[in-house]
C-alpha cells in the first residue's frame, strides 16, 4: 500500500465520482425540457425562467440573504471576541463554563438548538413582551448563536498559531492593549476573520432545521421553501436553483484559489 | 512614640495602596471583552436548556403556547402550587418507540461513520501523497461541495436514487437487474446521504495528519524489514489515530441528531431521534414531549460527547 | 563623563546601579521559576544572563520588560520602582528571540511603529527611521515585508525596531540564536560596537556560553531560578564558585576528595578518585576532613610519559579515547580508580614522531594555581 499504488488511485477516483456525480446530474437535469425530471426531453432553460418568476422563492431568497448577511457580521463580532477570550485572556473565574458554552453549539444537534431557542423566545415573549412574535430577528439571533461558535474556533486556532511575542513586542514598543488589538492582532488574523464570515454566511444560508423552529409565518427562509417543495419529490425548478447556487460557489472558490496562487507567485 | 505612629501610618498607607491597585487591576476593557460573548451565550445558549427542561415537566394543552403552567396561583386558598409532571419521561421509558429511536440513531450514525472512514481514508492518503499544487486542487475539490447547500446535496441524491433515477437506469442498462430497485426511502439511502454529506469532514482531518506524517518513518519500517502492508498497519495507521478520531467525531456527532437526511431519503419507518423530535413538535404539537425527548438526547448523547472531546483535548495538552 | 578611570562601575564602591533587582521571586503555581534573585546592573553594561532552558533567565528578562509580574520583590530602573508601570510605559525595549516582526507591515513601518505610538511628528519619524536603516545597513529593504527577508536581515530589523525609541535599557532574548554560525560571529562583534556607539545598557539572555563570553562585560550564570555567580567572563571561566557554574561553563574535570590540610594560602586534599593528593594554592573556608571537589580545565593539564617529580597533582592513567580536532586533540584518560579525565592538547607540530595513542600509559599533572576548590 504505497502512496502511488493503483488501488489508492482507483479508490480516490471512485471517491471523487461519488462526490460529484449527483451534483453533475443535478446540473444537467436543470436544463431538461421535459417536466418529467428523469426523461430527457432536450436542452432548455425554461426552468430558470420559471424560477425567476416564482415570487415565493425570490422572496425567501431575499429573506435568507438578509439573515445570512446580518448573521455573518454579528457572528464575526461575537466570535472574534469569544476566540480572543479563549486564547488571550488567561485565567478568570468561570472560564471553564464560558469556554464550554463557546464550543458546545458545534456539537449540539440542530433540532435541540432550534427547539430550545424557540421555547426561550416564547417564554421571553410571555414574560417580557419581547420578541413580539417570531420572524427575521429571532432567526438572526438563533443563527448567530451557533455560527459564532464556528468563528470563535477559527479565530482561536489562528490566535493559537500566532507568536505571542508579536503582541508583546507591540506592547513593548508603546501600544496599549486596545490599540495593540486593532494595530497588530486584528490585521494579522484578518484572513481567519474573512473565512469565518464566509462560513457563517454559508451556514446561515444553508440552515433548515433551526430556521424552521424559530421563524415566523411569512418569513420563510430559502431552505424552508425548498424543503417544502422537495419533501415529496423532485422539482425541476429546484434543480435550476441548485445549479445557480453551485455556480456562484464554484466561481467564488476558484477566484479565491486564483488569488492565492497570484499571491504565492509574487513571493 | 512618633516612630510607632509612623509605622502605623505607613502600614495604613500600604493597605490603601493595595486596595487602590486591586481596583486598578480590574481592567474594564478586559471585563467587557469577556462579558459580551459570555452574556450572549448565557442568554441564548444556556438558559434555553433550562427552559426546555422546565417545559418538559409540563403537560400539553390547547392554548398559546401549547403547554400548561408549572406555577399556578390558587387565589381562593392563597397558595402557590407547583405542578411537576414527570409523565413525559415515564412515557419515554415505557414506550419502546423512543428507546428504539435513540438506539437506531446511534446505529445509523456509527455505521455511516465507519463507511465514511472507509471511503475517506484512501482519498486522504492519495491526496497527501501528491505534490503540493495537485494537493491544493484536489483538496479544493473535496471542500467545494461543502460550501454548496447541504439541503441541495441531499436533494441531488433523491433524483439519483429514484425508481426511474440514474442508478436504476444504469443497473438496468448493464443488465444487472430487470426491475428497478427500491433505493430511495430506505435505510441504505440514509447511509449514502450521511456518508456523502459528511465525507469532507472525514477527509480533512485525516489529510492533516497524513500530510504531517514523516515519510522516512515508513521508509525506516521497510528498511527494518516490514512489508508495505505491515508498514501501513504498524506505522501509518497508528500514527493517524488522532486524525481518525477527530474525523469520526466530526461525522458521528451531526449524524446522530440528523433530521434532513432521514426525512428526505429515509423510509417512513427509518427511526432517528432528530426526526422523532421534529414530528413530536411540528406534527403532534406536543411541546412538552418534544422537550423531554430533547432533554434525554442532551443527557445521553451530547454530554458524553462533550466529555470525550474535552478529555481528548486535555490529553493533547 | 561617568567613567573617568578605566575601572568598571561594578568595581567602584558606592557606584549607583542602573538596574536594581531586589529579592525577586516568580512562581507559576507550585513551580518557582525565579527564586529570590538580587542583582545590580550598571549603566553601559552589556550584561549576559547565561543559563540552560528552564533556568529562569527568560522569566527574569520578561519581568524586566513587564510581561510578567513578580510574585515578590522589587525592580528599580534608574531609581524608579517598576511595579506599577505597564510594559508600554517602561523606558525599556526588547528584541525578541523570534524577532516578532509584524508580518503585515513593511520594514519601515515595523521600525516606525514605536515612534508612532509616542505621537512623534511624521517628519521626525521618517528622518529617524531612515537614519536607523542606514546605520543597520538595511536601507534597500525598507519597503519589503519581513517574510521577504533572510534571517540576518530580520535580526537587523528587529534590533533597529528595538533601538529606535532610544531606550535606556535594551533587552535581548537569544539575539543570535536563529543565525547560522558564521553570521553569528560577525553579528556578535557588531552588537558590541552598536552598544558602545549608542551607550545603551544591554541585558542579553542566552544559553550559548561562547556568545556570553564574547559579548558580555559581566555574566550572570543562572540555574534552577537562582543566579549562581556574577562575574566578568574570564573570572566565570577561571574561577567558578560552584560545581554548577564550573560544569555549565566550558568542560571541566572534577575530583572529589577530603581536606587534609587547610591554611591561609593553600589547601591540601586527598582524593581517592584522582588516586593522588591534590594541592590548590588558594584558601577556602572549610573544616578539616570536609568533603570538597577540585576542578581542573582540560587545557590546564600537562601530559608526559615520564613520571614528573611532583608530590601533588600527579595522576597516572591509560588513554582510552582520542580525537583529532585540527587545532587541538582531545584525550580521555582512565585512571586506576575508573575515573575518566579529559585532556586537551594543542597540536603544536604538524607531524609528531612519537604521537600519543590508544592504550598508552601517561602521567597527568597541573600547576598549583591551575585548579580551584569547590565546596558546593
Amino acid at each position: 500500500m504505497t502512496r502511488d499504488s493503483r488501488f489508492l488511485k482507483f479508490s480516490a477516483i471512485l471517491g471523487f465520482i461519488f462526490l460529484y456525480a449527483p451534483i453533475i446530474s443535478l446540473i444537467v437535469y436543470s436544463f431538461n425540457k421535459s417536466k418529467l425530471v428523469t426523461v430527457w426531453g432536450g436542452w432548455s432553460i425554461k426552468w430558470y425562467v420559471e424560477l425567476f418568476n416564482n415570487q415565493q422563492i425570490i422572496d425567501a431568497a431575499m429573506v435568507s440573504l438578509k439573515v445570512a448577511f446580518i448573521t455573518a457580521t454579528l457572528s464575526v463580532i461575537l466570535g472574534v471576541l469569544a476566540g480572543y477570550v479563549l486564547s488571550r485572556m488567561g485565567r478568570f473565574p468561570g472560564k471553564m463554563v464560558v469556554s464550554g458554552w463557546i464550543t458546545a453549539p458545534l456539537i449540539m444537534p440542530e433540532v435541540i438548538t432550534g427547539l430550545s431557542l424557540l421555547l426561550l423566545f416564547v417564554s421571553m415573549e410571555k414574560l417580557l413582551g419581547w420578541p413580539s412574535g417570531r420572524g427575521i430577528t429571532t432567526v438572526i439571533i438563533a443563527h448567530t448563536t451557533f455560527c459564532m461558535a464556528y468563528v470563535a474556533v477559527i479565530v482561536q486556532s489562528r490566535l493559537a498559531q500566532l507568536d505571542d511575542s508579536l503582541e508583546e513586542a507591540a506592547m513593548d514598543l508603546g501600544a496599549k492593549p486596545h490599540s495593540l488589538f486593532f494595530l497588530v492582532t486584528l490585521p494579522i488574523i484578518s484572513p481567519a476573520i474573512i473565512s469565518g464570515w464566509l462560513l457563517a454566511f454559508t451556514l446561515s444560508l444553508d440552515d433548515l432545521v433551526i430556521a424552521s423552529f424559530v421563524s415566523g409565518p411569512g418569513n420563510s427562509t430559502l431552505p424552508m421553501v425548498i424543503f417544502s417543495k422537495i419533501r415529496f419529490g423532485v422539482s425541476p425548478e429546484v434543480n435550476a436553483l441548485a445549479t445557480i447556487m453551485i455556480l456562484i460557489v464554484a466561481i467564488g472558490v476558484i477566484a479565491a484559489m486564483w488569488q492565492m496562487r497570484k499571491k504565492e507567485n509574487v513571493l | 512614640m512618633s516612630n510607632v505612629t509612623g509605622t502605623f501610618w505607613l502600614g495604613h498607607y500600604n493597605t490603601i495602596r493595595t486596595k487602590f491597585n486591586l481596583l486598578k487591576s480590574i481592567r474594564w476593557g478586559r471585563l467587557s471583552v469577556i462579558s459580551i460573548p459570555s452574556v450572549w451565550l448565557a442568554i441564548f445558549f444556556f438558559i434555553p436548556f433550562l427552559v426546555v427542561f422546565k417545559i418538559s415537566l409540563a403537560e400539553p394543552a390547547i392554548a398559546v403556547p401549547p403547554y400548561t403552567d408549572l406555577f399556578v396561583w390558587d387565589a381562593d386558598n392563597a397558595i402557590a402550587e407547583i405542578k411537576l409532571k414527570f409523565g413525559n419521561y415515564l412515557y419515554l421509558w415505557e414506550d419502546s418507540f423512543y428507546l428504539d429511536a435513540y438506539l437506531s440513531s446511534v446505529k445509523i450514525a456509527a455505521v455511516s461513520t465507519f463507511f465514511t472512514l472507509l471511503i475517506g481514508f484512501p482519498m486522504a492518503y492519495y491526496i497527501a501523497g501528491k505534490k503540493s499544487s495537485t494537493r491544493t486542487l484536489l483538496l479544493t475539490l473535496v471542500i467545494l461541495p461543502f460550501w454548496t447547500s447541504f439541503l441541495l446535496r441531499v436533494y441531488a441524491w433523491m433524483g439519483f436514487l429514484k425508481k426511474n433515477g440514474i442508478v436504476n437506469e444504469f443497473l438496468q442498462a448493464i443488465g444487472l437487474i430487470d426491475q428497478p430497485l427500491q433505493l430511495l426511502q430506505t435505510d441504505f439511502a440514509v447511509y449514502i446521504g450521511i456518508v456523502y454529506t459528511y465525507l469532507p469532514f472525514m477527509i480533512l482531518p485525516l489529510y492533516t495528519t497524513l500530510e504531517k506524517l514523516d515519510g522516512s518513518l515508513i521508509e525506516a519500517a521497510k528498511d527494518l524489514g516490514a512489508s508495505p502492508v505491515k508498514a501501513f498497519f504498524l506505522v501509518t495507521l497508528p500514527m493517524c489515530m488522532p486524525g481518525i478520531f477527530a474525523g469520526c467525531l466530526l461525522v458521528f456527532i451531526p449524524a446522530v441528531g440528523e433530521f434532513v437526511i432521514p426525512a428526505l431519503l429515509g423510509a417512513s419507518d427509518t427511526l432517528m431521534i432528530g426526526r422523532v423530535l421534529w414530528d413530536e413538535f411540528f406534527q403532534n404539537r406536543d411541546w412538552p414531549m418534544a422537550s423531554a425527548v430533547a432533554t434525554v438526547m442532551l443527557i445521553i448523547l451530547v454530554v458524553p460527547i462533550m466529555f470525550l472531546r474535552t478529555g481528548k483535548n486535555e490529553e493533547k495538552q | 563623563m561617568i567613567q573617568e578611570s578605566n575601572t568598571p562601575l561594578w568595581k567602584l564602591d558606592g557606584a549607583k546601579p542602573f538596574i536594581q533587582i531586589k529579592n525577586i521571586t516568580k512562581k507559576f503555581g507550585e513551580f518557582t521559576a525565579v527564586d529570590n534573585v538580587s542583582l545590580d546592573i550598571y549603566e553601559n553594561e552589556l550584561f549576559c544572563l547565561l543559563g540552560g532552558s528552564g533556568s529562569g533567565k527568560s522569566t527574569l528578562l520578561r519581568m524586566l520588560a513587564g510581561f510578567e509580574t513578580p510574585t515578590s520583590g522589587q525592580i528599580l530602573i534608574d531609581g524608579v520602582d517598576m511595579a506599577d508601570i505597564d510594559p508600554w510605559d517602561r523606558p525599556i525595549n526588547m528584541m525578541f528571540q523570534s524577532y516578532a516582526l509584524f508580518p503585515h507591515m513593511t520594514v519601515f513601518k515595523n521600525i516606525a511603529f514605536g515612534l508612532k505610538r509616542d505621537k512623534v511628528p511624521k517628519k521626525e519619524i521618517t528622518e529617524r527611521v531612515n537614519a536607523m536603516l542606514k546605520m543597520m545597513q538595511i536601507e534597500e529593504f525598507a519597503n519589503r515585508k519581513p517574510e521577504q527577508l533572510s534571517g540576518g536581515q530580520r535580526q537587523r530589523v528587529a534590533l533597529a525596531r528595538a533601538l529606535i525609541k532610544r531606550p535606556k535599557l535594551l533587552l535581548l532574548d537569544e539575539p543570535l540564536g536563529a543565525l547560522d554560525k558564521k553570521l553569528r560571529e560577525e553579528t556578535q562583534f557588531e552588537l558590541v560596537n552598536i552598544q558602545d556607539e549608542l551607550g545603551v545598557t544591554f541585558v542579553v539572555v542566552t544559553h550559548d556560553q561562547e556568545e556570553a563570553m564574547t559579548l558580555a562585560t559581566r555574566i550572570g550564570v543562572m540555574g534552577n531560578g537562582v543566579i549562581s555567580q556574577v562575574d566578568e567572563p574570564r573570572d566565570v571561566y577561571e574561577y567558578p564558585r560552584s560545581r554548577f557554574v564550573a560544569e555549565f561553563v566550558g568542560t571541566i574535570n572534577i575530583f572529589e576528595g577530603r581536606v587534609i590540610d587547610a591554611q591561609t594560602d593553600y589547601v591540601k586534599i586527598a582524593s581517592k578518585e584522582a588516586c593522588s593528593k591534590l594541592f590548590v594554592n588558594h584558601s577556602i573556608n572549610c573544616a578539616p576532613k570536609q568533603k570538597v571537589a577540585v576542578a581542573v580545565r582540560p587545557e590546564k593539564i600537562k601530559v608526559s610519559r615520564k613520571k614528573p617529580d611532583l608530590a601533588y597533582n600527579c595522576l597516572y592513567g591509560k588513554i582510552i579515547d582520542l580525537a583529532y580536532m585540527g587545532n587541538l586533540s582531545i584525550f580521555r584518560v582512565k585512571l586506576e580508580s575508573g575515573k575518566i579525565v579529559r585532556v586537551t592538547l594543542p597540536n603544536l607540530v604538524r607531524e609528531n614522531q612519537n604521537p600519543l595513542t590508544w592504550d598508552d600509559m601517561i602521567y597527568l599533572s597541573w600547576d598549583n594555581d591551575s585548579s580551584v576548590v569547590l565546596i558546593s
